[in-house]
C-alpha cells in the first residue's frame, strides 16, 4: 500500500541542500529591475505626474504611469474563469491606477539596470492628486454621501445577500415564527474579527521576458494556469500567447492564488523590447499591496431550546470590510455565512445576511480556511457563551447540535458522505482530560493567575464543486527504466502536494512511490491543465485524476504485457516492478524489461503514456476539534497556552507524518490569530506594521508543543477515501483558546486578535482590573 | 566603484569583485550564485538569509560584504561531505519532515549548525530561543525543534564517545 505510508517528501533533499529553486534563483545575470511608485494617499485622482528629473537618473530605462496603461479592467482571483457573465469576477482593476484607491496604490513603474536606480527615480517623480474622504471601515464607507471608491457600486456596496433556509422536512417553520415561539432562550452576540496577513517568507516576485511575440513570465503563484488566463485578459491579447513557468514556491497560504504582479510585469516587457525584467516585491509591499485575510464584523442571534439543548433557529448578519479591490469577491463572505450555518444545522431555519463592502483598506482576498476562520471564531464564541449561560458543558452542546452523517445542504447540495467529528471531540477531550480539568478549573479563581480550558470545532468542504467549476488532469508516461513521470497542472507550494500526487499515483498502477518522478514545476506550455492550489481541493480533485490516469496507464502496461506474454489479459497484475500473473502469482515480466520492449522493439514500438481529465461534481465536509488550556496573567493581559492539540478527520491520511505537519502550521497560524496578529491601520488608511518586526508572527518562542492527532473515516467521493485538510487545521484554534480563556476569568472576549492590550481593557471593564487614574 | 573581496566561502578561496553598499547577501547570491541564501525581508526580521561568518550565525541582508574580508563564510552549499553525504542537521529536518515550503529551511539549518556547533546541549526551550530569530509560517516551528534537537543530541553522543 503506498496510501498511508509516511514516506519523507520528495522535495526534501533538495530543499536541504539549497538546491531547490525558486523563482529568484533562475533569473541570472543582467535582468533589469522594476520598481513600483505607490501613491501617499488613500483616496482620490492622480492629476499630474512629472517625470523631467526621475527621468535623468543614470541607469533608468523606462518610466511607465498610470496614464500610458491599457484601458483595460481584470479579475485578479484565482478562481476557474466562468463562461457565464452572471458569475465572472469583479474586474475592477488596471495595471496602473490614476483613480486612487487604496494608500500605496500602483500608479508607476520605473525600470532600472539595477535597484538602486530605480529606487532614486522613484523618489524623483513628483505627483499631483486631488483627494478624496478616507473610508477605513464598512458602516462610513456605506453611509449616504459617501464617495464611491468604484463608479460600478455608487454605494460602495460590492453584493449584499440574504437568504432564509428552512430546515427540510421541518414543517417550514420560518426564522421570525421561531424566534416568536415563547419555548424558547434567546441569545445575540457582537463578534470583530481583524485582517492579518499570510507572511509567506518568500515575498512575490516574477520575472518576464518576450520570446518571438510570447510573452514568458516565471512567477511564484499557487496558480500558474490561471496567472495565464489573467495576464491575456489584462493585457487584451490571445492566452496562448502567454508562458506561465512556477518553481518551487517560498509559501502562498492564499496569498499567491491570486494573480498579483505578473499581468503588470508581462506589460512592461512588452514595453521595452521583450528585455528581461524582474519586479519582486518588498516585505513592506508584500504588506501594503498584496492581499489579507478579511476584518468580518458578525452579528448573530439564536433561539435556543432548552429541553433538548438544541439550535431552534439562528441569524447571521456579516459585514465585510473588502478594502479597495473586490479581489475574490463576496465569495468570502458569502462562504463565511455558510459556515456559520453548516457546522450545526438548525432544527427549524437559519437567516445569512451578508454584506461586502468598499473601503479605502488594502484589498483583502484568500487566506487559509476562506472566510471559516472569521465565521468560526464568531461560531464558537457564540456556543460557549450560550452554554455558559445555560449552565451547559460545552462539549455536550455541541454534541448535540453537530452537523449528522448524511447532512444535505439545503442551498448547495454539498453532503455529509463521512464524519468522524464526535470522534475527534472525544479523542481531543480524552486526550486532555477534558471532564477533569474542565471541573477543576471551573471551581471559584480568585488570585491574579487563572486557567481555564476550552475547545472549539469545524467543519470544511473540499474543493468549490458546485459553486465552482472543479476539473484537473494528469499525464503519466512509461520511463525505459520501467520507472513514470507524473506530470500536473496542480502545484506544490509547501503543503506536500508533489509527495502525495506520487503515492497517489504509484497506488492507482500498482508499483512503489520510489518509481514515479513528479515534474515539480509546471510550464503552461507542457504541463496539463489544472486550476491549482486552493480550497484544500488538490488530494480530492486532482487525486481523482491521478486516479483514473494511473488506472488508465496501468491498463495500457498490462495490454502490452499480454500481447508480449501471450497470456490471458485477465490474469496479469501489476505488483511492484513486475507484471505477475495472478494465477501463478509469480513474476512474468518486469517492468523494466517490459519498458524496453515498448521503447525499442522493431516489431511493436509503443510509447506507452495516459492522461486523463475528470470534472469533480461532488463535494464533502472535512471536520476537527480544537482544544486548549490556558493560563491567564490578568493584571498584564497575557495568555499563555499551556496544551493544545487538535483532531481532525480529514478522512484516509494520504501521508500521516506529513498530514501532522501540515496540521502544526495551522495550528500555528491559528495561535497567531488568536493572540498577536493584526494589520493596524490609520485613519489615512495608512498601514501602521506593515513588517516582520512590528506585525506579531508567532516566533517558535510563543508556541506550546503542537499536538496533532486523527480520526480516519473512509470518505466514498475522495478517490483514496481521503478529503480536505491543507486549511482546516487553522481554523478552530483561535475559539478554543478564546473560549478557555472564557472559562479561566469569566471574561467573554468577543473580538481578535487576544493580544495583553485588548485583555488588559477587557479584564478593567470586566472589573477584575481596578480602573487607573 | 568595484571593490575586491577575499574571503573563503565554503572551504575554498575567493575573490570576488562588490560594490561598497552591497550586502552580504547579494554577494552570496548574485555573484556567487549561492542561492540558498534567501531574501525574506532584507532587515533582519526573518532569518532566512542567515549565514556563517566564522562560525557565528549573522542575517546577511544586514551585513555589509565589506565586513567579511578575511573571513570564513559558510552556507547550506558547503554542508555536504566530500562524497556528497548530508549533514547529520540535514538528515534530521528530512527524517522529522522538518522541511514545507523550504524558504526558511537554509537559514534554520545554519543556525542549527552553529547550535550544533557549540558542543552543549540544550533544553527545549533553550532550543526555541535559539531559533526565534527564523521565521517559519508552515511549520509551528514544531518539526523543526525536533529535527534541531535531534541533530543535538547525536552530534553529542559522537562527541561524548
Amino acid at each position: 500500500m503506498e496510501i498511508g505510508r509516511s514516506i519523507h517528501r520528495v522535495d526534501a533533499l533538495d530543499k536541504v541542500t539549497g538546491r531547490a529553486k525558486y523563482t529568484d534563483d533562475f533569473r541570472g545575470q543582467g535582468v533589469l529591475v522594476a520598481r513600483i511608485l505607490h501613491s501617499t494617499i488613500a483616496n482620490g485622482v492622480v492629476k499630474d505626474m512629472d517625470l523631467t528629473e526621475a527621468r535623468k537618473v543614470p541607469g533608468v530605462v523606462k518610466i511607465l504611469t498610470c496614464f500610458d496603461v491599457p484601458d483595460i479592467q481584470f479579475p485578479t482571483p484565482g478562481h476557474p474563469w466562468s463562461v457565464e457573465a452572471a458569475h465572472q469576477d469583479v474586474a475592477d482593476r488596471k495595471l496602473l491606477a490614476r483613480r486612487v484607491r487604496i494608500y500605496g496604490e500602483d500608479i508607476a513603474v520605473v525600470v532600472a539596470e539595477d535597484e538602486i536606480a530605480a529606487e532614486h527615480a522613484l523618489k524623483a517623480i513628483k505627483v499631483t492628486y486631488e483627494e478624496y474622504p478616507v473610508y477605513t471601515d464598512p458602516e462610513a464607507a456605506m453611509a449616504p454621501g459617501a464617495v464611491a471608491i468604484h463608479d460600478e457600486h455608487p454605494d460602495n456596496i460590492l453584493r449584499h445577500t440574504c437568504f432564509d433556509v428552512l430546515t427540510p422536512g421541518a414543517g417550514g417553520r420560518g426564522v421570525d415564527e421561531v424566534f416568536a415561539d415563547p419555548a424558547y432562550r434567546h441569545f445575540e452576540a457582537h463578534i470583530d474579527t481583524q485582517a492579518v496577513q499570510h507572511c509567506h517568507i518568500e515575498n512575490p516576485v516574477s520575472y518576464a521576458w518576450m520570446e518571438g511575440e510570447r510573452i514568458v513570465v516565471v512567477s511564484s503563484t499557487q496558480i500558474p494556469h490561471i496567472v495565464r488566463r489573467v495576464i491575456g485578459q489584462a493585457l487584451g491579447i490571445g492566452w496562448g500567447k502567454v508562458r506561465v513557468i512556477k518553481p518551487y514556491i517560498g509559501g502562498g497560504f492564499g496569498n499567491k492564488q491570486e494573480v498579483l504582479y505578473e499581468p503588470l510585469n508581462a506589460w512592461i516587457t512588452t514595453q521595452i523590447g521583450g528585455r528581461k525584467v524582474k519586479l519582486e516585491l518588498t516585505r513592506e509591499e508584500t504588506f501594503q499591496n498584496t492581499r489579507s485575510r478579511h476584518a468580518i464584523h458578525f452579528d448573530v442571534k439564536a433561539a435556543v431550546d432548552p429541553a433538548s439543548m438544541r439550535l431552534m433557529a439562528r441569524t447571521c448578519r456579516a459585514v465585510s470590510n473588502q478594502g479597495g479591490y473586490a479581489s475574490h469577491g463576496h465569495s468570502i463572505v458569502a462562504n463565511a455565512v455558510t459556515g456559520f450555518r453548516q457546522t450545526y444545522p438548525d432544527a427549524f431555519a437559519h437567516r445569512s445576511d451578508a454584506y461586502t463592502v468598499y473601503t479605502n483598506l488594502g484589498s483583502t482576498g484568500a487566506m487559509r480556511g476562506y472566510g471559516i476562520p472569521q465565521c468560526n471564531f464568531a461560531g464558537e464564541c457564540f456556543m460557549d457563551d450560550i452554554a455558559r449561560e445555560m449552565g451547559w458543558d460545552p462539549m455536550a452542546f455541541r454534541l448535540k447540535n453537530i452537523m449528522p452523517l448524511g447532512y444535505v445542504d439545503p442551498t448547495n447540495g454539498i453532503t455529509c458522505h463521512s464524519t468522524g467529528l464526535a470522534e475527534c471531540i472525544r479523542k481531543g477531550a480524552a486526550f486532555m482530560d477534558w471532564d477533569k480539568l474542565r471541573a477543576e478549573y471551573a471551581k471559584p479563581q480568585t488570585g491574579p493567575v487563572r486557567r481555564g480550558i476550552g475547545m472549539a470545532v469545524f467543519s470544511y468542504k473540499t474543493g468549490v464543486w458546485p459553486i465552482s467549476l472543479e476539473t484537473a488532469s494528469a499525464r503519466v508516461i512509461l520511463n525505459q527504466d520501467g520507472t513514470v513521470q507524473l506530470q500536473l497542472g496542480a502545484t506544490e507550494i509547501g503543503q506536500g502536494g508533489d509527495t502525495v500526487f506520487s503515492q497517489m499515483c504509484a497506488q492507482a498502477i500498482g508499483i512503489p512511490t520510489e518509481d514515479v518522478h513528479i515534474v515539480s514545476f509546471q510550464d503552461t506550455d507542457t504541463a496539463p491543465f489544472d486550476t491549482g492550489a486552493y480550497a484544500s481541493r488538490q488530494t480530492y480533485v486532482t487525486g481523482k485524476a491521478i486516479k483514473k490516469a494511473g488506472e488508465s496507464f496501468r491498463a495500457k502496461v498490462l495490454d502490452f504485457a499480454a500481447g508480449l506474454t501471450n497470456l490471458d489479459r485477465g490474469n496479469l497484475d501489476i505488483r511492484g516492478r513486475d507484471v505477475v500473473s495472478t494465477v501463478s502469482g509469480e513474476a512474468v515480466l518486469s517492468l523494466a524489461d517490459l519498458a524496453m520492449e515498448a521503447f525499442y522493439s522493431l516489431s511493436h514500438c509503443e510509447h506507452i503514456t495516459a492522461e486523463e481529465t475528470v470534472q469533480c461534481k461532488n463535494n464533502t465536509f472535512a471536520f476537527g476539534a480544537c482544544f486548549a488550556e490556558v493560563e491567564v496573567d490578568i493584571p498584564v493581559g497575557k495568555i499563555k497556552v499551556l496544551r493544545i492539540v487538535n483532531v481532525h478527520d480529514s478522512g484516509r491520511l494520504i501521508n500521516p507524518k506529513l498530514a501532522e505537519a501540515q496540521v502544526h502550521g495551522g495550528m500555528s497560524m491559528g495561535l497567531g490569530y488568536a493572540l498577536s496578529e493584526e494589520m493596524k491601520y490609520d485613519d489615512k488608511g495608512r498601514l501602521l506594521n506593515g513588517n516582520l518586526l512590528d506585525y506579531k508572527l508567532p516566533t517558535a518562542m510563543d508556541h506550546p508543543e503542537l499536538h496533532a492527532l486523527f480520526v480516519e473515516t473512509d470518505d466514498p467521493s475522495g478517490p483514496f477515501g481521503n478529503k480536505a485538510l491543507g486549511e482546516p487545521p487553522a481554523i478552530p484554534v483561535a475559539g478554543a483558546v478564546r473560549n478557555a480563556v472564557l472559562q479561566a476569568t469569566g471574561v467573554a472576549i468577543h473580538r481578535l486578535p487576544m493580544n495583553p492590550q485588548r485583555m488588559v481593557e477587557a479584564f478593567t471593564e470586566a472589573g477584575l482590573i481596578e480602573k487607573g487614574e | 566603484m568595484m571593490e575586491i573581496l577575499h574571503c573563503t566561502v565554503n572551504g575554498k578561496p575567493v575573490e570576488v569583485g562588490y560594490d561598497l553598499r552591497e550586502s552580504l547577501l547579494d554577494t552570496l547570491r548574485d555573484r556567487l550564485g549561492l542561492t540558498s541564501v534567501k531574501r525574506g525581508c532584507e532587515v533582519g526580521e526573518c532569518g532566512a538569509c542567515t549565514v556563517l561568518v566564522d562560525g557565528v550565525a549573522i542575517d546577511s541582508c544586514i551585513y555589509l560584504t565589506a565586513w567579511c574580508e578575511g573571513k570564513h563564510i559558510l552556507t547550506v552549499e558547503g554542508l555536504q561531505g566530500e562524497n556528497g553525504e548530508l549533514n547529520p542537521i540535514q538528515k534530521a529536518f528530512i527524517e522529522e519532515a522538518a522541511v514545507q515550503c523550504g524558504f526558511c529551511t537554509p537559514g534554520i539549518i545554519m543556525s542549527a549548525v552553529e547550535i550544533v556547533g557549540s558542543g552543549k546541549q540544550y533544553t527545549r526551550e533553550e532550543l526555541r530561543k535559539l531559533i526565534s530569530g527564523h521565521l517559519c509560517r508552515c511549520t509551528g516551528y514544531q518539526n523543526i525543534l525536533n529535527a534541531v534537537e535531534r541533530a543535538v543530541d547525536e552530534c553529542h553522543k559522537i562527541v561524548g564517545k
